[in-house]
């Protein structure tokens, strides 16, 4: 594995110097590599069947092409990946397919849809090549591909019988050496050849195992769901809303309920009773702030969801950032009062730099609730000010302008929570949905199971008896109840002896899962909060150096070399330098506009090199766009986010 | 620092006798002594006697040896300086050429001779045996889990202790293990402020935070005070200073220092003031960056239009071994000096000299705005 690693990073520094300007276009955008590069890269992003595919056989095929032959070639199957990225065709037959049809991306689509092969994507071997079969062309536009390509999948699952029998999901028991390799990042294909070169140290899991075929199987029956963090400047009214949401649902006991309004009373905050179902701890209560993540949970129609109640002071957003860190979906939460979504908004307030901070952590759907419309007595006038103001910031962050909706509510007064508002002054003009409504309307993120497995430590703690539990979100992949994992940076093995969901066990757990993980074979000091764990089989990179192409803030000093700065990797916060200002980047275009700028100013875009104290587990953002970004952190305030694009070894 | 004799010649060279009176001394002594100097000092040295019958056995002398150095070592925890070189003066125990490791002792003194005492050498003299004694402060820069105890002479800042533990988060329904956790934390900063803390010398204890970790901090060290009934802390209560702080990794000590109350508080410190010069500079590259370089190569050019205001300078480019180069260093701060421009000299040791040394160690704030320079030279790069 590492012999690969070594031939990828070198490859890649070396021979392409170009590669700089062609990455960097807007800070989510997809990543581009050279052709020449692109062998040694595992696509994760694109083919999450097919990852490692790409070191073997291709580059036969590819090596006589020239290389606007090949640039055309990557475009293609950029588009098809993009078009029929859940068939997760194999690189080397997408290819075929581009090169037979003269790199025509409509042609190769109909013959890719039209080839039973791939009506069975599931189940076929995908060693030997795909026939050649140039059909009749239709024209097909990605909606109705969709449909076509996620009937088969079912189809094949039902017809073969790959349903499990549920003794069998505890994997290593159970070697299931006859299934066909359906398709995890590390198939059968890599093990084959890669697996002679790897020591195999205790039970690693049985890599032939179908992740796609098993999270329906485990979750097929259950709601979608989503983990929405709420964010807003501090005092916006988050926990008020949350708590208030949660009672409506009946969430909350009814004597609980009225415990709290006791006791708030007596403290003389009754205002808070209801913030007082999310804030926990007496500090937080006596307070009147939220400290750190609060975690509930309730259901909408279609979809269960885990709320996570981020602390909106300006001290506590490294805890925010691990929460966002972990969510799906945000909920922004403002203030309509006049005056207050002012200070929130305009005057240094957390209202941009949570958005800013969701939306660089990879959050794309978003919904902002104007809240506290009681004190402006319901004004249409006001709410359309604020989601006007609101509107032109968001689309300049990034966030798409579909993807964001805005609700008018109260939280103290229960207006347009779980229902139609009952008070005239908002239904005489909004009918729109309650935001119950909003969230249910979210879309679930697409699961990267298939990828290998990584989860990030958010928390450790004992568990009963001798072991211990560490927590985190499933960043990729599945994980087993006794798979081995590694823990980096650190290199250590472990093995997972339970796993739990909200304290509900489970056998596995998916990408996307909050999950507890008890492991043994391993000390407790020996594992640190933002470490990764991953497969043995496909571990992630360690090191302390490595390059990031950054979006730089609106900062009060600009970003030299030699600036000390607080990193912040999934859970991980570590002081880091930033030791290298290598090139700045056009915002727009992405093209190098100088090569080793003296400093960057206020929103600039730049690649820079970054040193950190220790070493750290990280992966390229081309990798795995879940460890491959970064936030960076000076004084309280959020300068930079970053995606990195080259790991220094 | 105590200065015992002073012998220059017209043109620089000579001797100079010094007894280091406390570990900041050493400190100086570090950046006093290049390779290639010759140092004097008592010193111990295993001798082996060999009796008229042959049998031999090993003896610990102290004796005085003269010492060419070739090798430097500073350890900056223990505050010792180690130097290595050749014997140079006939010696009955250690033979000429011999070589021989001098540890430089507190209240010892020491005699250094230098082929050329340059301006900055001599200053630091000056600096090193003014004996108007600045307190020192001591500061405790924390967030949950993680703490650094620091000491802050005039120009040393010493980490004296790290605390890293993880604590649990808070877990519906598990708290205590979170509230355990903070407990043993808090414990631990505790007793290493009491083993690291001399509260007959600081006069002074920052407890800087983000959040409420200093105020809980702040609660209970004086609750398990009077507890176990704690004189030292108890009649030192009126010594600690509570203050913010973004987070508990040491450069926050920056904003800890910028802080208007701290800053009234300590009055002028160099670690606060070279705070403070580093932020201008910054400012400058903000608003007007043809007033800001950074750079031998571009500072040098700002000096000779005499353009520079203020020089920033870190100490280690004069514990360069390359005697030309760190000739150079010494020019320039020289006729900076010349043309009425301000130097001011970072300790490396100090948070904003760490972070001048990774700027390439010098920096000038320039009195008018200059063309930026093409970067002609690609060496730095690696
Ligand atoms: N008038 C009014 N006050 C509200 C509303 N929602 C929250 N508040 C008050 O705003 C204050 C802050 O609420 P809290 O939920 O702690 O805000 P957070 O910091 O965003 O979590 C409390 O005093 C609440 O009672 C609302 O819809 N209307
Ligand atoms: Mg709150």
């Amino acid at each position: 594995m590492s012999r690969h690693r070594d031939i990828r990073n070198m490859d890649y520094s070396d021979e392409y110097e170009g590669y700089d300007d062609v990455y960097g276009h807007s800070i989510d955008d997809d990543y581009y590599i050279s052709p020449s590069n692109r062998q040694f890269m595992y696509n994760r992003e694109n083919s999450t069947r097919s990852s490692e595919d790409g070191i073997k056989e291709e580059d036969e095929v590819e090596a006589q092409l020239t290389d606007t032959e090949k640039l055309k070639l990557e475009s293609c199957i950029d588009e098809i990946n993009r078009i029929l990225g859940s068939l997760n065709i194999p690189r080397i037959d997408l290819v075929d397919f581009v090169l037979t049809n003269k790199f025509d991306v409509e042609k190769a689509v109909s013959a890719i849809l039209d080839d039973p092969k791939f009506r069975q994507t599931e189940q076929s071997e995908r060693k030997e090549k795909a026939p050649v079969q140039p059909t009749t062309i239709q024209p097909t536009d990605p909606e109705s591909v969709k449909v076509v390509a996620s009937t088969p999948k079912t189809a094949t699952n039902v017809t073969k019988g790959f349903e499990l029998p549920q003794k069998d999901l505890k994997l290593n028991s159970t070697p299931r050496s006859q299934s066909p390799a359906s398709g995890r990042a590390t198939p059968v294909l890599s093990t084959a050849s890669d697996g002679a070169e790897e020591p195999r140290i205790g039970k690693f899991r049985d890599t032939k195992f179908d992740p796609q075929q098993l999270y329906k199987k485990e979750r097929g029956e259950e709601k979608e769901h989503l983990y929405m963090v709420v964010i807003g400047h501090v005092d916006a009214g988050k926990s008020t809303l949350m708590g208030r949401l949660l009672c409506e649902l009946g969430q909350v006991n009814q004597r609980i309920m009225h415990k709290y309004e006791q006791e708030s009373r007596k403290l003389g905050k009754q205002s808070f009773m209801y913030a007082w179902v999310l804030d926990e701890t007496g500090e937080e209560r006596n307070r009147g702030i939220t400290m750190d993540i609060g975690r509930f949970q309730f259901e909408t129609k279609t979809k269960s969801i885990t709320l996570l109640d981020a602390p909106g002071h300006k001290d506590f957003i490294p805890n925010m950032i691990s929460g966002a860190g972990q969510a799906d979906v945000a909920l922004m939460v403002v203030d309509a009062t006049r005056g207050e979504f002012e200070t929130g908004f305009d005057f240094g307030g957390q209202t941009r730099e949570h958005a800013l901070l969701v939306r660089s952590l990879g959050v794309t759907q978003f919904a902002v609730a104007i809240n506290k419309l009681d004190t402006v007595s319901w004004s249409k006038e006001r709410f359309d000010e604020i989601v006007n103001k609101l509107k032109s910031f968001l689309k300049h962050v990034g966030f798409k302008e579909s993807d964001v909706t805005f609700v008018p509510c109260s939280g103290l007064t229960g207006q347009n929570l779980v229902s139609k508002p009952t008070e005239n002054g908002l239904s005489s003009w909004y009918n729109g949905p309650c935001l119950l409504d909003v969230i249910d309307n979210f879309k679930s993120p697409i699961r990267p199971i298939s990828k290998p497995f990584r989860l990030s430590v958010n928390d450790i703690f004992k568990g009963t008896g001798s072991a211990f539990c560490v927590s985190g979100r499933v960043e990729t992949g599945t994980l087993s109840m006794g798979d081995k994992v590694l823990v980096c940076p650190k290199k250590e093995y472990a093995v997972v002896k339970s796993l739990s969901i909200d304290e509900i066990p489970k056998t596995v757990v998916f990408a996307g899962d909050q999950a507890t993980v008890t492991l043994s074979g391993i000390e407790m000091q020996n594992v640190a909060i933002g470490n990764i764990l991953c497969d043995p089989q496909n571990p992630v990179q360690v090191a302390t150096r490595f390059q990031a192409r950054i979006v730089v803030f609106n900062v009060t000093v600009p970003m030299t070399k030699g600036f000390p700065v607080v990193l912040h990797h999934q859970s991980l916060v570590e002081p880091a330098v930033v030791s290298k200002l290598v090139s700045q980047l056009n915002k727009s275009t992405g093209e190098i506009m100088k090569k080793h700028p003296r400093f960057l100013g206020k929103n600039t875009s730049a690649i820079v090199e970054i040193q950190v104290s220790k070493p750290i587990a990280l992966e390229l953002y081309s990798d795995c766009k879940e460890l491959g970004r970064v936030m960076l952190r000076i004084g309280g305030v959020t300068i930079a986010a970053g995606l990195i694009t080259k790991i220094i070894i | 620092m105590k200065l015992v004799e002073k012998y220059l010649d017209k043109e620089g060279e000579g001797h100079i006798v010094l007894i280091p009176e406390e570990p900041e001394d050493m400190w100086h002594a570090y950046n006093l002594i290049s390779e290639g100097d010759s140092v004097r000092s008592t010193t111990i040295r295993k001798v082996q006697t060999e009796s008229s019958t042959g049998s031999s056995s090993s003896n610990r002398v102290r004796t005085t040896l003269t010492i060419s150095v070739e090798n430097i070592d500073f350890d900056t925890q223990a505050c010792m300086l180690r130097l290595k070189g050749r014997n140079i003066e006939e010696n009955q125990y250690v033979k000429m050429g011999a070589y021989h490791t001098l540890d430089l002792e507190l209240n010892r003194k020491f005699s250094l001779r230098k082929q050329y005492w340059d301006s900055i050498s001599l200053e630091r003299i000056d600096t090193a045996c003014d004996p108007t004694k600045i307190a020192d402060v001591a500061a405790v820069i924390m967030q949950e889990g993680l703490a650094h105890v620091c000491l802050i002479t005039p120009s040393m800042t010493l980490i004296r202790a790290k605390i890293d533990v993880s604590i649990p988060r808070k877990r519906k329904g598990f708290v205590q293990q979170h509230e355990k956790g903070l407990t043993k934390f808090y414990d631990n900063v505790m007793q290493a402020i009491l083993r690291h803390v001399n509260f007959d010398i600081v006069k002074c204890i920052l407890i800087a935070s983000p959040g409420f970790v200093r105020d809980q901090f702040y609660e209970y060290m004086f609750q398990t005070a009077v507890k176990t009934d704690n004189k030292v802390l108890l009649e030192n209560k009126s010594k600690f200073m509570l203050v913010h702080a973004s987070s508990g990794f040491k450069h926050s000590l920056k904003e800890v220092l910028q802080d208007p109350s701290v800053m009234a508080k300590i009055s002028d410190t160099k670690a606060a003031g070279e705070v403070k010069i580093l932020e201008t500079f910054y400012s400058m590259l903000q608003c007007e960056p043809a007033r800001a370089f950074y750079g031998k190569k571009h500072v040098e050019k700002a000096n000779e239009a005499q353009a520079i205001e203020t020089l920033l300078i870190s100490d280690n480019l004069f514990r360069c071994q390359d005697v030309n180069l760190r000739k150079e260093y010494v020019k320039l701060v020289e006729s900076v000096r010349e043309n009425g421009g301000d130097v001011k000299i970072f300790s490396s040791l100090h948070i904003s000299g760490e972070q001048l040394e990774q700027l390439t160690g010098v920096a000038a704030i320039l009195r008018f705005p200059m063309p930026e320079l093409e970067d002609d030279d690609e060496s730095e790069e690696d």
